[in-house]
């Protein structure tokens, strides 16, 4: 009983950072309707500017932390404007085979600058746990679970209090329409990237401390996100958010119970199971095939 | 004229056993075998119009299957119950490979009935990578990360020859290049029949497709095995040319070499397979002759990626086809005769 509980407060605290990619991600697929394949590098991105501001430079860590969420934003909005401005009327083909050119370079990039080594980074946090009762979770996962909390709610407030959000949601129901009401669809892509980008690389920023930071960790964070996103349905900012901490449960529960050399594995038969069986997502509203 | 220079570089492309160096024949073999898993790939990428990105496990299942079966394996289902096979002939082995893939083609083709577009995408992709996961913790049956080794040379009964072993690598060269020739006529004639026909029609126009008789779940089910079997026989014959295979060949990395391929050559052209499998599986070598880094040289193909799509996003065949026959004059051919 004790080690279920265990596992559930781990997976409750892997499980915002989960969110915070999936919602990324469903956001980029939602509005742009691009399949999104420089994601997981937008998340090493997020960890390696942990390391050169924090190892490197010797910034304070949250300083650091907010450096790098800017700095992945901004990354988006190049990448956007570079690269998918063009083919605004180009079919979704190749549109992703674009992504998949983007990906490759970039992860090869990150090789390429920080070496193959895989990096470790100091948080300033302590080390001794936090207990509560029968479990026992350390500080620094208490935090990057509170932040990821924090951008969660503000992503929702951006979507559904500010003018911005408002034409993101009207892009999202028809691009068309928006268009023909005002809305420049062009800054729409760029903010949407970019706001996708940003949470990707917080998600990195926030995990590399935890873990290490290696050129292909997006690779990973990558599937997962797309197992999070086709799990609430693409597009649905809630489903992508329940979505997190579903993967996270069924990863810990698996690894846990299971065998813990299928750990990554869940993502991908979750996206199986759930194409095979309802294949409109867990929160879908509309039709999603074809 | 025309046949004749065709005749002519098909005679050089025979005798380049006794022209090249041996490190350059292996290059061509291996290029050849991914030319044949790019054609099948662009059977469903470039004639139905399902991008699938998965294509690898159709690759790494034929691998395996065959690898396993020369090997002969044991595994045990409960500690009682085993399941255990003897080593077979290498050419069953190469069937039984043939078949799983097909198998496993019909699963992934009765799915993307159920969903297409970025969802179909995404499967494939999960289908792949559960696959190499499986090969990474199902150490009993595949070594996992320690590799399949001493997979037994391809041995045939040829007429004249009798019984004969693939070990060397100007035989393997006729071998693979026997291969794409196959290939290539299986997918021409496929292509050209009414299932053909079938397939592009789906590409072009679903409903309309449909609404003139076109049983949309058989066409693509079948373009599905059709192109899953091609990908498991290339994946077998890599296994046994190469005669060692770990998990690691269902990277989706190999996928995205396919794809590139495809899309460079120009997907939905019978010959555009074999021009981007050329540049690309021969271009790797060119950037390292020049002392380059693999991250560099990675960035090179991102980069020759993304000046295909934005400049000749058909490919290069029908490029180069627009510029060697003007279309004054002549009525437009359609995209499956080129």
């Amino acid at each position: 009983m004790d080690q279920l509980l265990q596992h559930s407060l781990n997976a409750l605290m892997l499980g915002g950072t989960y969110a915070l990619l999936g919602i990324g991600l469903t956001l980029i697929f939602g509005i742009m309707r691009l399949v999104n394949f420089t994601h997981g590098e937008l998340y090493a991105f997020g960890a390696y500017m942990m390391y050169l501001f924090v190892m490197l430079l010797g910034a304070d860590f949250f300083v650091a932390l907010l450096a790098a969420i800017v700095l992945g934003a901004a990354l988006g909005a190049a990448i956007e404007l570079v690269l998918l401005r063009k083919l605004r009327r180009a079919d979704i083909d190749t549109t992703m085979l674009v992504m998949i050119a983007a990906w490759i370079a970039l992860q090869n990039g990150e090789q390429l600058l920080w070496s193959g080594v895989a990096k470790s980074i100091d948080n300033p946090f302590p080390s001794a746990p936090l207990v509560i009762g029968p479990v026992s979770v350390a500080w620094n996962r208490v935090f990057v679970f509170a932040v990821a909390l924090a951008l969660i709610a503000l992503t929702y407030a951006l979507i559904n209090r500010t003018k911005l959000g408002k034409a993101m949601r009207a892009t999202f129901q028809d691009r068309d329409t928006a268009a023909l009401m005002g809305v420049q669809i062009g800054t729409i892509n760029t903010a949407t990237f970019a706001l996708g980008s940003g949470l990707a690389a917080a998600a990195g920023a926030l995990l590399g401390p935890v873990f290490v930071a290696y050129p292909t960790m997006g690779d990973s964070a990558a599937a997962k996100a797309f197992a999070i996103v086709i799990l609430g349905g693409l597009g649905s900012i809630p489903g992508a958010t329940i979505g997190g901490f579903i993967l996270a449960l069924v990863e810990e529960l698996g690894a846990g119970y299971v065998s813990s050399g299928y750990r990554d594995a869940w993502g991908f038969l979750l996206i199986i199971l759930i194409l095979v069986f309802r294949p409109t997502g867990l929160l879908a509203r509309k039709e999603r095939i074809g | 004229m025309k046949q004749a220079l065709i005749g002519a570089a098909l005679l050089a492309l025979v005798g380049l056993p006794w022209l090249v160096d041996p490190y350059a024949l292996h290059l061509l073999i291996i290029t050849g075998i991914f030319i044949v898993a790019a054609m099948s790939l662009n059977l469903l990428l470039g004639y139905t119009g399902q991008l699938s990105l998965g294509h690898v496990a159709f690759f790494g299942i034929g691998a395996y299957a065959s690898a396993l079966t020369s090997l002969g394996f044991s595994v045990s289902v409960t500690p009682s119950v085993a399941i255990a096979l003897a080593p077979q002939p290498v050419w069953l082995a190469l069937l039984v490979a043939v078949a799983a893939a097909g198998l496993c083609g019909w699963f992934i083709g009765r799915l993307s009935f159920r969903v297409r577009g970025a969802y179909f995408v995404i499967v494939s992709i999960s289908f792949a990578e559960v696959l190499r996961l499986v090969a990474v913790n199902w150490v009993e049956l595949t070594q996992g990360p320690m590799a399949l080794n001493n997979i037994p040379p391809l041995t045939l009964w040829l007429p004249g020859l009798g019984e004969h072993t693939f070990s060397k690598k100007p035989e393997n060269y006729w071998l693979v290049m026997a291969a794409v020739t196959v290939s290539y006529v299986v997918v021409r004639r496929l292509v050209h029949s009414r299932a053909g026909r079938a397939m592009i029609a789906l590409k072009e126009n679903e409903p309309l497709a449909a609404s003139v008789g076109v049983d949309v779940t058989r066409t693509l089910v079948l373009a599905a095995i059709v192109s899953a079997a091609m990908a498991g026989a290339a994946g077998g014959l890599y296994a046994h040319y190469v005669r060692i295979i770990d998990p690691d060949i269902f990277l989706f990395i190999y996928t995205v070499t396919m794809v590139i391929m495809v899309v460079t050559g120009g997907k939905g052209t019978l010959a555009g397979p074999i021009v981007g499998g050329l540049i690309f599986g021969l271009l790797p070598e060119l950037l390292r002759a020049l002392a380059i880094r693999p991250e560099v040289q990675w960035i090179a193909y991102a980069g020759l990626l993304f000046a295909v799509l934005y400049f000749l996003p058909d490919g290069i065949v029908p490029a180069v086809s627009k510029w060697w026959e003007p279309a004054a004059g002549t009525a437009p051919a359609t995209r499956a005769d080129r």
